[in-house]
């Protein structure tokens, strides 16, 4: 046991130093293991970090425009942590991680971290440790940290509650603009992005999101912006940087980003609370070859479901009373 | 939450060809594993370093250039100098039987020839994969059996009933 | 007996697979009858030699006229080693030249970058100049040969040596013959060696054109191949599904670009892949003439005939090769030889046995030539032409292959054209399919490979094989920096200035490459030249 906690104050002074090796291998724990003794170490040394969050439809240019910005933050000396999420395959659990193909050109600079993560069955757009893999590299000294969701196209609003600027990019293909209103995405969307400038349709599609935008209840004092850009020529690039810090300035001058940090820490918290009763109903308290022996009986409707639920859980409360709390 | 085989599959060196280096990734996925694909034309140094962030347990490089004997030893270098030798390095792709001795003996953990099936490869790694054991914050086991028995009883108990 | 009669018999003869599909995996049936033609028209579909449509051989009396050329591609070392297996060759009896560059000539960059350390030389001829050119020629009369050079993005500085090469040899450029590759698209869709992104890539391309149907009027200017698409992985009728609207992109362009589509389509010629599938590698070449023919007759409505005809060179597969067993390659390649001629093939190029393991030794390459020779002068298959034409089987494979092909042309055409599904990863994607589906069938055992997971044996089959020193990189390096002291370096900066103007201002570039090469300038400095004006590529996703 001291052993073990000499090691984790080690590693943690590691990471604290920005040590990669380091900081990779906590990653890798923080996304495998239960690894709150860790975090809660890692935690207090958190919390300065910006965190942007980038989403939008499969191929819109996300890690292109990602790896453009954090080449115009490298260039203002802040340090960039990115995470580029990609989907796990729900047959096989593996998956195959190709955001770094974009991002080679920033690869070797040593105030750059990039992450690939897998979504692990995790549906919202993020992995399911997503939050805390960001929390390791804010510990690191990371000024910026730059988070790219998977983007099937699918609902991915996970990334509103992990970042405090969310920037939406669409692109000129068709029916883009109509998907994203379906999937709700301009509805978290902080700054909309039309990518590929480059490409016929650009203007149609921009006019399009200032009306849609227009039509939106807006938050005070903040002018979304809908921006241009093309990511490969790096054209547009420097006005969407400018415009995340405008939003980040926005937000601590108005107060509310302490306020959207607490609202994040509550539901951290909840989160927290209900991963950790899940798994220990599920480890602990419900085996569920207990809970299938009875299924014969509820099948011959000689038992029901209500009932042995509401057994249960009364149960439980009862024994989370006594232990838990 | 679950550990997962992560494995680096690059294609170091300047040959375009990336038939093979993409089927064993494809297939490395498909028997559950994390595959970071680094594309073409990629340097050792981004591929060491692209490793040692992704904290991948085998990387894997595909070449057909006829540069192995230049590009291997340049990598576990760079692997040696970035503290991450545990790192294991496999490759594949045309080699002579007297480079591939070679390039053992230099460290490269394992190569494979051409026609080698996938099934080969991802059994290796498989076997060969294992990283250190991380620091855990488990509750100790005996609680929780405890725990588990106390609930179990009580609820057979009732059904039965 | 009667037809149903004999199915119903057949039905009950057990079958030994229950799979019998070709290499691509297109269902066989047990016999092919006439109703599997009975739609088909003769002069309709498939006419005569050398007229419409073509499907029998692009001309009228084929291989009893003249034999295709036989062009074994090469190269390794220093020039100077190269120019030394040329000779070796043209004494044996080749009858053209086919240049293989290094993986740094390959991509622009010269012997002393960076990222060609550890592959000058390897994997074919290093060359870095106009000098280099000079070595590698040095001897070879370029008008009684014609040379094929397998280059692309730096296409138009290669071809600019030649010429200069020839201007030395006091021969015009008139009458130079061969070929570049200069295909860009199957690069980004298979070979990957590119430099610049596609559209400056296709306005090079149309430089080319315009340049060489003036000037160099002999010259094949692209060489459409589907060679790499399938050695990528894809199927017999991927390879020439996309090879064929690769075509037609290019000849859009040139439309584009304002010439007239019979003074450069003419010069456009193909390249296709041998591969295990006997039979339906002769139906994909005859069913690639005959798409070629009615698509440009009645889509791009050329006029000229020789603007039909799709001329091409093959290459048996190097993927097919094996490491094991390695005689056997001899074997196999003469198959793929085989079929490639009764597909009526311009050139042909037949791998050597130790191919998968290095460049060929001097034995190897002479066996691989020899193969051809058999071919030509002993089997007797080059007496008649298209001796498989009428076959039910060859005619309804070529038919399927043809509408296999108009379907995936619709379906490119719907993802907006070859350089937007590129950037989509269409075709990155369908080949990799095929490649990952075809290694599971090896691995399932429903196809085979001999050798490999049949008839395999123990024991490792050493070979000798060729070895490319460390030595040519320091030599070339050497080599390089002699020539950037003894040449004129303000002359060079000047030139270089100027091809850079030429490219911001859209003039034709060729004639610019032109005045570099004259003055030594190296191929990295031009290709780099040209990245400050285009960018560079990088590959859309991929899986
Ligand atoms: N023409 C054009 N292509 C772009 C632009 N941005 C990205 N791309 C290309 O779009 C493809 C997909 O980009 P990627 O960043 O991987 O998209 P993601 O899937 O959203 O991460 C790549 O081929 C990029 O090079 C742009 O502004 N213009
Ligand atoms: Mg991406």
């Amino acid at each position: 046991m001291k052993g073990r906690q000499r090691e984790t104050v080690k590693g943690i002074r590691a990471l604290l130093a920005g040590e990669k090796r380091t900081i990779a291998r906590i990653i890798s724990a923080v996304e495998s293991e239960d690894s709150e003794e860790i975090l809660e170490h890692i935690f207090p040394h958190s919390g300065s970090a910006y965190h942007v969050g980038i989403t939008g439809p499969p191929g819109a240019g996300k890690s292109t425009l990602v790896s453009a910005i954090a080449k115009r933050l490298l260039g203002k000396r802040k340090k960039v942590g990115i995470i580029a999420v990609d989907p796990s395959s729900p047959f096989s659990g593996g998956a195959l991680l190709g955001d770094r193909v974009r991002m080679t050109d920033l690869a070797l600079d040593e105030n750059v971290f990039i992450r690939s993560m897998a979504s692990r069955g995790s549906l919202g757009g993020l992995a399911q440790a997503t939050k805390d893999v960001a929390l390791v590299l804010d510990a690191a000294g990371m000024d910026y940290i730059l988070i790219e969701t998977i983007g099937v196209g699918q609902v991915e609003l996970d990334i509103a509650q992990v970042c405090d600027t969310t920037v939406v990019v669409l692109v000129p293909e068709s029916g883009d603009s109509i998907q994203a209103m379906k999937a709700g995405l301009l509805e978290i969307a902080d700054i909309m992005v039309v990518n590929k400038g480059d490409r016929e349709g650009c203007e149609r599609l921009l006019t399009e999101l200032k009306f849609a935008f227009e039509m939106r209840e807006q938050k005070v004092g903040w002018d979304y912006p809908i921006l241009k850009t093309t990511a490969t020529e790096d054209e547009g690039v420097e006005e969407l940087v400018v415009a995340i810090e405008s939003h980040a300035s926005y937000l601590s001058k108005t107060g509310r980003l302490e306020d959207e940090r607490k609202k994040k820490l509550l539901l951290r918290i909840h989160e927290l609370i209900e991963k950790r009763i899940r798994f220990h109903l599920k480890e602990n308290i419900m085996p569920e070859r207990d809970i299938i022996k009875l299924l014969d009986k509820m099948y011959e409707r000689k038992l029901n479901p209500y009932r042995i639920a509401g057994q249960i859980a009364r149960r439980i409360i009862r024994l989370a009373d006594r232990r838990f709390v | 939450m679950i550990s997962k085989i992560r494995v680096l599959v690059g294609k170091p060196g300047l040959d375009g060809h990336d038939r093979g280096a993409k089927v064993v990734a494809a297939a490395l996925r498909d028997a559950g594993m994390e595959v970071i694909y680094t594309g073409l034309h990629q340097t050792c140094e981004s591929i060491v370093e692209a490793a040692v962030q992704e904290d991948v347990h085998v990387i894997g490089l595909s070449i057909l250039s006829g540069a192995h004997m230049t590009i291997f030893p340049r990598i576990l270098k760079l692997l040696r100098a970035s503290k991450a030798k545990d790192i294991m390095v496999i490759g594949g792709g045309i080699i002579p039987a007297d480079d591939m001795k070679k390039l053992q003996r230099i460290g490269v953990h394992k190569l494979f020839g051409p026609g080698t099936p996938t099934s080969e490869i991802v059994d290796w790694i498989k076997d060969n994969a294992v990283k250190p054991k991380r620091p855990t914050t488990r509750k100790k086991k005996s609680v929780r059996k405890k725990v588990k028995k106390q609930v179990r009883k009580k609820i057979k108990k009732k059904s039965k009933g | 007996m009667k037809k149903e009669e004999w199915y119903e018999k057949s039905k009950t003869c057990k079958e030994r697979n229950t799979d019998f599909s070709t290499v691509s995996g297109v269902p066989i049936k047990v016999l092919y009858t006439p109703d599997d033609i009975a739609d088909m028209e003769h002069d309709r579909d498939l006419g005569y030699p050398g007229e419409f449509p073509y499907v029998r051989g692009v001309y009228t009396n084929m291989y009893r006229g003249r034999l295709w050329t036989m062009r074994q591609f090469s190269g390794f070392g220093t020039p100077k080693d190269t120019n030394r297996r040329y000779k070796y060759l043209l004494g044996h009896g080749q009858t053209g030249l086919s240049v293989a560059f290094d993986f740094p000539t390959l991509y622009g960059r010269d012997s002393d970058d960076s990222f060609a350390h550890g592959e000058v030389g390897k994997c074919g001829v290093a060359i870095d100049s106009l000098r280099d050119m000079e070595v590698l020629f040095d001897g070879i009369p370029l008008d009684r040969i014609s040379t094929s050079m397998t280059i692309n993005p730096p296409a138009a500085m290669l071809l600019a040596m030649y010429i200069v090469v020839g201007e030395k040899q006091n021969i015009p450029a008139q009458i130079l013959t061969g070929t570049i590759q200069n295909d860009m698209l199957k690069e980004y869709q298979a070979q990957k060696t590119w430099i610049y992104p596609p559209e400056p890539s296709m306005r090079i391309i149309s430089d080319i054109l315009e340049y060489c149907s003036e000037h160099v009027p002999k010259w094949n200017t692209i060489s459409i191949s589907g060679y790499h698409i399938r050695e990528a992985g894809s199927t017999a009728l991927q390879e020439l599904a996309f090879t064929l609207k690769n075509g037609f992109t290019y000849v859009e362009h040139g439309i584009k670009a304002g010439l007239s589509v019979d003074k450069f389509a003419p010069r456009l010629s193909f390249f296709f892949n041998s591969h295990l599938d006997f039979f339906e590698e002769i139906a994909k070449y005859r069913a690639a003439r005959r798409i070629w023919a009615r698509m440009m007759r009645e889509k791009y409505r050329a006029q000229d005939p020789r603007s039909y005809l799709m001329r091409f060179h093959t290459q048996t597969a190097g993927c097919t090769l094996t490491a094991q067993q390695p005689e056997n390659n001899i074997i196999r390649t003469a198959y793929q030889a085989l079929s490639a001629v009764l597909g009526g093939t311009q050139s042909l190029h037949t791998n050597s046995m130790d191919e998968t393991y290095a460049l060929p030794t001097e034995k190897a390459a002479k066996i691989a030539l020899r193969t051809q020779q058999l071919l030509a002068y002993e089997s007797g298959v080059a007496h008649t032409i298209d001796p498989l034409g009428g076959s039910y089987y060859i005619e309804s494979l070529t038919n399927e292959l043809e509408q296999g092909a108009y379907k995936y042309f619709e379906k490119i055409d719907k993802l907006g054209g070859v350089v937007r599904a590129i950037d989509k990863g269409f075709f990155q994607k369908e080949i990799s399919r095929s490649a990952y589906s075809y290694q599971k069938a090896l691995e399932q055992k429903t196809k085979y490979h001999v050798g490999v997971n049949i008839f395999e044996e123990d024991e490792k089959a050493e070979i000798e094989i060729l070895k490319i020193s460390p030595q040519v990189e320091k030599v070339q390096r050497s080599q390089l920096k002699k020539l950037k002291r003894d040449r004129n370096g303000k002359r060079v900066r000047e030139k270089l200035l100027m091809l850079r103007k030429a490219a911001s201002d859209g003039e034709n570039l060729m004639p610019r490459i032109l005045d570099c090469v004259r003055e030594y300038a190296t191929l990295g400095e031009m290709c780099n030249t040209l990245k400050e004006e285009f960018g560079v590529y990088h590959e859309p996703i991929i899986f």
